[in-house]
């Protein structure tokens, strides 16, 4: 708080002297130099590490959505399987079986596989040109379940084993639950890897902060001198690290964006190879849903978000030692 | 204005450089500090401007005890005070001109309200066609006016200035001198660390004179 406020006249007098004023304004620098801010290392660390935080949530994104795909898939169907037992006639269980199940609520269609359906079955294994007559080969009857109904599976297993005592049930609860585990460490895995991703670009962006501040220590010295608080300092510093947060933001996250979005069109070039169908089966068609990208979007603003956070608590703390 | 009741400083675990240091700086008033070299002349400035605290004793500054100032009330009250150091402390990526402006930008006033103001002062201190010049091509001397004019500009409350004649010619020492002058007849309360006697025997002021540490004032 100055007398300037109270008290107009001039502090020196030059009468004739006084200089022509100029129209322009004359404050052109900024109080903290651009060029002593270790910027592009910072853009480039800040891009990478959205870049790597959004492959990562891209493909638990997709991961999750065919393994809920399977699920779905998978928790819809129930098998029954009808073993040969001595002194009992196989196909006629095997269709005494088929009506019991037709006869149980929630269930919407049932398909008995047929002795040579069951061999071809087994082709993959045994090869082809085998006369199955002399083996005990099990019946397969498929049934498709209501979805949304829960299905009385007791019930269901009392029936079957009254019609067949050889038949057992399948609901395929056991691949269900290697599914869910499988999608479940997936999705940990991924949540880790961006937390890793996170902490190292607090402690990236707390490096560059501290080394601005000390390679820029005299002006804040200056500044506190002229009377500039912590606050109006920091601010004037700060400015610059949310804009280098949201530059390597926008790279790191665009550069991701862009991936995911080609990756539809690369995946068709390596279509029909055993790569392909690897990749295919395991995550599907690879193109993210809209809300996937709105989620890496969201994403780079949080990355950059961090970046401002971290750069202005480092910004404080390196103030508390200058003072 | 200014009250000092026993203050005592220390560096660390080392001696004490100033001792019981009781004195009061009324406003409006003008006073020399001298004294030997070492003697601890800077490092009262220092305290003065609150970038020291006391080891002991008191220190009120504006009617506000310094040791229960937060770091926001200390910024405030730096604002009403204005410092010369002898090592300048300019920023070398603006210019003259915007060095000098500084303490109003940072007050937030618009650049409008106070270009002529800035423009007459560096006139004033004969640094009128090096308003576009960066302190790197200042010789000591036009430094040492320009950080005389940033400490002036805002006619802050005190003004503290250490050896600020040190690196300029007898004539414009006078010319400095004047400008304190006037300065301290507004109203600034103004203290000028000088080892300079005959820049002391120009004005007749009080004369705040440390030695081992301790302070004698003759009125």
């Amino acid at each position: 708080m100055s007398r300037t406020d109270d008290e107009h006249g001039p502090l020196v007098d030059l009468g004739r002297e006084r200089p022509q004023v100029p129209a322009r304004a004359r404050n052109l620098s900024p109080i903290v130099p651009r060029a002593s801010i270790a910027g592009r290392a910072l853009v480039a660390v800040v891009a990478i590490m959205t870049f790597l935080a959004s492959i990562t949530t891209g493909t638990v994104l997709l991961v999750s959505a065919s393994a809920a795909e399977w699920q779905s898939e998978v928790a819809s169907e129930i098998t029954v399987q009808v073993r040969p037992a001595a002194g009992r006639d196989l196909d006629r269980d095997a269709a005494a079986v088929a009506d019991a199940m037709r006869a149980q609520a929630g269930i919407l269609e049932i398909r008995p596989f047929t002795k040579a359906e069951s061999a071809k079955l087994l082709e993959p294994w045994l090869g082809s040109g085998l006369s199955f007559d002399d083996l005990p080969v099990p019946r397969v009857i498929v049934a498709r379940v209501q979805p949304g109904t829960a299905l009385d599976l007791a019930a269901l297993r009392n029936r079957v084993t009254q019609a067949a005592p050889s038949a057992s049930v399948d609901d395929h609860r056991a691949w269900i639950e290697r599914m869910r585990s499988m999608s479940g460490a997936t999705v940990f895995a991924g949540i880790g890897i961006l937390a890793l991703v996170i902490v190292a670009t607090i402690i990236s962006v707390s490096f560059a902060t501290r080394g601005a501040m000390a390679a820029n220590r005299p002006i804040v010295e200056v500044l506190h001198f002229v009377g500039a608080g912590d606050r109006y300092i920091a601010n004037r510093f700060q400015r610059h690290f949310l804009r280098l947060g949201l530059e390597g933001g926008v790279i790191g996250g665009g550069i991701a964006m862009l991936a995911f979005g080609f990756s539809e069109s690369i995946a068709g070039w390596f279509a029909g190879t055993p790569v392909g169908d690897q990749f295919a089966a395991l995550l599907g068609t690879f193109s993210l849903r809209p809300s996937g990208y709105l989620a890496l979007a969201a994403q780079a603003v949080l990355i950059a978000a961090i970046t401002a956070w971290a750069s202005r608590r480092t910004l404080f703390a390196t103030l508390d030692d200058i003072d | 204005m200014v009250r000092f009741e026993n203050v005592g400083l220390r560096y660390g675990l080392g001696p004490e450089i100033l001792r019981d240091l009781s004195f009061g700086i009324p406003a409006h008033s003008f006073q020399f500090l001298t004294g030997p070299s070492g003697a601890g002349k800077t490092s009262l400035l220092r305290l003065l401007f609150l970038s020291l605290r006391p080891t002991r004793g008191l220190v009120n500054l504006f009617g506000h005890d310094v040791s229960l100032l937060g770091k926001d009330e200390i910024a405030d009250l730096r604002k009403r005070i204005g410092i010369v150091l002898q090592d300048f402390r300019l920023l070398d990526h603006m210019t003259t001109y915007e060095n000098v402006a500084l303490p109003f930008r940072v007050m937030g006033r618009d650049e409008s309200s106070y270009r002529r103001e800035v423009i007459d002062l560096l006139k004033w201190v004969g640094l009128g066609e090096r308003m576009d010049a960066l302190p790197p091509v200042l010789s000591g001397g036009e430094k040492q006016r320009a950080a005389i004019a940033r400490a002036v500009i805002s006619r802050p409350h005190l003004l503290l200035a250490d050896e600020p004649t040190g690196n300029v010619d007898p004539t414009l020492g006078r010319r400095l001198l004047r400008l304190f002058i006037e300065l301290n007849k507004t109203g600034t309360a103004v203290i000028i660390a000088t080892h300079d006697i005959t820049l002391m025997d120009q004005y007749e002021a009080r004369r705040l004179v440390l030695h081992q540490g301790r302070l004698h004032i003759y009125e």
